[in-house]
């Protein structure tokens, strides 16, 4: 047993998981009724809840940029990705409000599996080309993923002419607002992704692969390892990820608006797979790890919220969470606790 | 040819160039597009870019990053305006403010270099702490009605002809220059050269390595908040939302400019052209009038793509050159055994 902790102790997700419950902690202690969870109309709901739904987004963009990270490389991209898938689903879809007989019709341009494979599909291809600039033309990713940054959000306003279309769809609202088995859909989702990627990193070689390209990019390419189809294929994850996030925040908000869906959200994944335990040199990753990071990130704002401080000061409080959690996981940190605790041993 | 395939300053004449074709083009085609005061009005409207893309393309010399630039202006333009709002005097709440600037990046430096904390990370938590910070002190956009502050905006310097520069181009030159002295002529810039080549020899070595990281962030600090200085002047107020994004702007203006991201290469001068090419793209789209607002981040997006692949291309030519070099000189050694 002690082993087992012990085990547990050394494990990647040891200090993020930590970091999520001294978080919840402080919230059962300082927010009234904070772990209450009620049943209404047959589902769940409570702050808890509300948390796991609203962070599902920043969970799956956080899936995908593990993986790039672990490359050792960054997707910028991901939040002008979202805004690009939700403005394609919103013009496939169409903004038009139908009423007949005094009744709100249910009408779409395309059917409306199209219309979110259309999403997603575009969503992957944005992340090919960053694949392809990253992989094969070797660019910085860094640099390579900043030019659709910059040019996504132009393209996502080319699409809805800088409107912000409003989609009155209603079997569309069920990816971001629904519910099954009491639960919010975004959450299987969430688990979904998160179990298929698992999956195919885990059980093939590829997650191997990654790690191996993230330790020494070069020594694996002698080894035979292909690392621009590797890098390719991670890219195409990330931003298959970020195109299905911006579903759920298209369909959350019922709209698309290309100025603001996603904005500052690839900061926000960076950061929940960096609290995750992942390095940003790449090399190991746990993907569970940045779900938890990204919850962490989510709490955060919840607490926030919940405790009464106004909004705008998130940002400040983020900060200083990000500056003594990193902080905590630096090295320098830790070898000046255990020194610490060798001249304790050595005074007894 | 091959000289100048093989000359270090290639990306930034190449950058020149097509800033001097982007003009030319559209003179061509539009009446009363051609003349001093468009060219001026670049200066004018980007004054504050071009000073802190300067602090930027320093930190990226020496292969890091620096994200917090434009939360930067924003909390430097609200320190200013409620300071102003409670009567004290400009004399003391630009130096003040300045301060504060340089005391932030200095911060964020210790953090890197002290913890070893990703600059990304760090700069990124500067970045949500400066915006945040902008909220605590008001949420609202503060005026400015100072006196100083409304001369230092409306005064002109006229040239003959009839054209004319604002005060805020004047300091965005003169710091241009400090930073070309800084970078080229002095021991500083050498450390910051040698950081970003290789970290590691540089402390072999026996450079101040650390000392010169947290300068440099500091120096960057210093450059966004002189940069937040300009906007305010240029704004005449202060708000939390001022400049968001703004980062990103003078990232691509250094990597346009003819830096590499990975550090080591970069010149001051080719970053004042990258932030006035983009300057220069919404000034032609304004000109064009039919095209809207997001082609300009369509263009500068492939622009960088444009750059990025030259620069790949350059830098993957210059390698094969090194290695036939090296593959020469190893086949006469082994003639002369």
């Amino acid at each position: 047993m002690f082993e087992l902790l012990k085990k547990f102790k050394e494990s990647q997700i040891f200090s993020p998981l930590l970091a999520l419950l001294i978080l919840l902690l402080f919230d059962f202690i300082f927010i009234d009724g904070f772990l209450s969870i009620e049943i209404r109309d047959g589902r769940l709901f409570g702050t808890l809840i509300d948390i796991l739904n609203r962070a599902a987004p920043l969970a799956l963009l956080a899936i995908g940029m593990t993986l790039v990270i672990a490359t050792g490389g960054i997707d910028l991209s991901v939040g002008a990705v979202i805004a690009i898938s939700g403005a394609i689903a919103a013009k496939l879809i169409g903004g038009q409000l139908v009423i007949e007989n005094g009744t709100i019709q249910y009408v779409t341009q395309v059917s409306l599996p199209i219309a979110l494979f259309a999403s997603m599909g575009m969503a992957a291809i944005c992340g090919m080309w960053n694949g392809f600039l990253v992989g094969k033309i070797k660019v910085q990713p860094i640099v390579a993923t900043l030019i659709l940054m910059v040019a996504g959000r132009g393209i996502a306003q080319l699409i809805t002419k800088a409107q912000i279309i409003t989609i009155y769809y209603k079997p569309f609202h069920y990816i971001g607002t629904g519910y099954l088995l009491g639960l919010p859909f975004t959450i299987f989702i969430v688990v979904l992704a998160f179990l298929l990627v698992s999956l195919f990193v885990r059980k093939t070689a590829v997650g191997l692969y990654i790690e191996s390209i993230g330790i020494n990019d070069i020594a694996s390419k002698y080894v035979g390892i292909k690392p621009s189809r590797i890098k390719f294929i991670v890219y195409t994850i990330c931003g298959l990820m970020a195109g299905i996030a911006g579903l759920i925040v298209t369909s959350n908000v019922k709209a698309a608006d290309a100025n603001n869906a996603g904005l500052w959200k690839e900061l926000d994944a960076i950061l929940s797979v960096v609290i995750g335990g992942n390095s940003l040199s790449g090399g190991k990753f746990t993907i569970a790890g940045s779900i938890i990071g990204a919850l962490v990130v989510q709490t955060l704002t919840t607490t926030v919220y919940a405790a009464g401080i106004a909004p705008e000061v998130t940002l400040v409080v983020k900060a200083v969470v990000v500056v003594i959690i990193t902080i905590i996981q630096s090295q320098v940190f830790r070898d000046g606790i255990s020194k610490l605790i060798v001249k304790r041993r050595d005074l007894t | 040819m091959k000289n100048i395939l093989s000359s270090k300053y290639l990306s930034v004449i190449i950058t020149v160039l097509l800033f001097i074709i982007a003009f030319a083009i559209p003179s061509i085609i539009y009446p009363g597009f051609f003349s001093m005061q468009v060219f001026f009005n670049l200066f004018i409207d980007n004054a504050f870019l071009i000073v802190t893309a300067i602090g930027v393309t320093f930190v990226i010399i020496t292969g890091g990053i620096d994200l917090s630039v434009g939360a930067m202006i924003a909390f430097t333009s609200m320190v200013i305006a409620s300071l102003l709002e409670k009567g004290i005097s400009p004399v003391i709440v630009i130096p003040f403010a300045l301060l504060l600037g340089t005391l932030a990046g200095l911060m964020m430096g210790f953090l890197i270099e002290h913890f070893k904390i990703q600059p990304f990370i760090a700069t990124l938590a500067g970045m949500f702490f400066l915006r945040g910070s902008c909220f605590l002190i008001s949420i609202q956009s503060i005026p400015i009605n100072d006196p100083f502050f409304k001369t230092l905006s409306h005064t002109r310097i006229s040239f003959p002809g009839g054209a004319y520069i604002s005060i805020s181009v004047v300091i965005s030159l003169i710091i241009l220059g400090v930073a070309i002295y800084l970078a080229h002529y002095t021991r500083y810039g050498r450390v910051l050269y040698a950081i970003g080549g290789n970290e590691e020899s540089a402390k072999l070595m026996g450079l101040p390595v650390g000392r010169a990281k947290i300068m440099v962030y500091g120096f960057s600090g210093f450059c966004s908040s002189l940069g937040g200085v300009l906007f305010t002047i240029y704004m005449l107020s202060g708000y939390g939302l001022h400049t968001s994004g703004l980062e990103l702007d003078a990232i691509a203006s250094a990597v346009i400019g003819g830096t590499l991201l990975s550090g080591g290469t970069g010149y001051v001068f080719g970053t004042l052209f990258g932030v006035l090419i983009q300057g220069l793209i919404q000034v032609i789209i304004m000109f064009q009038g039919t095209l809207s607002s997001w082609w300009t981040k369509i263009f500068v997006g492939i622009l960088l793509f444009v750059f990025i692949v030259l620069q790949r291309l350059i830098t993957a030519h210059r390698e094969e050159q090194k290695a036939s070099s090296k593959r020469l000189e190893t086949s006469k050694q082994t003639a002369a055994v």
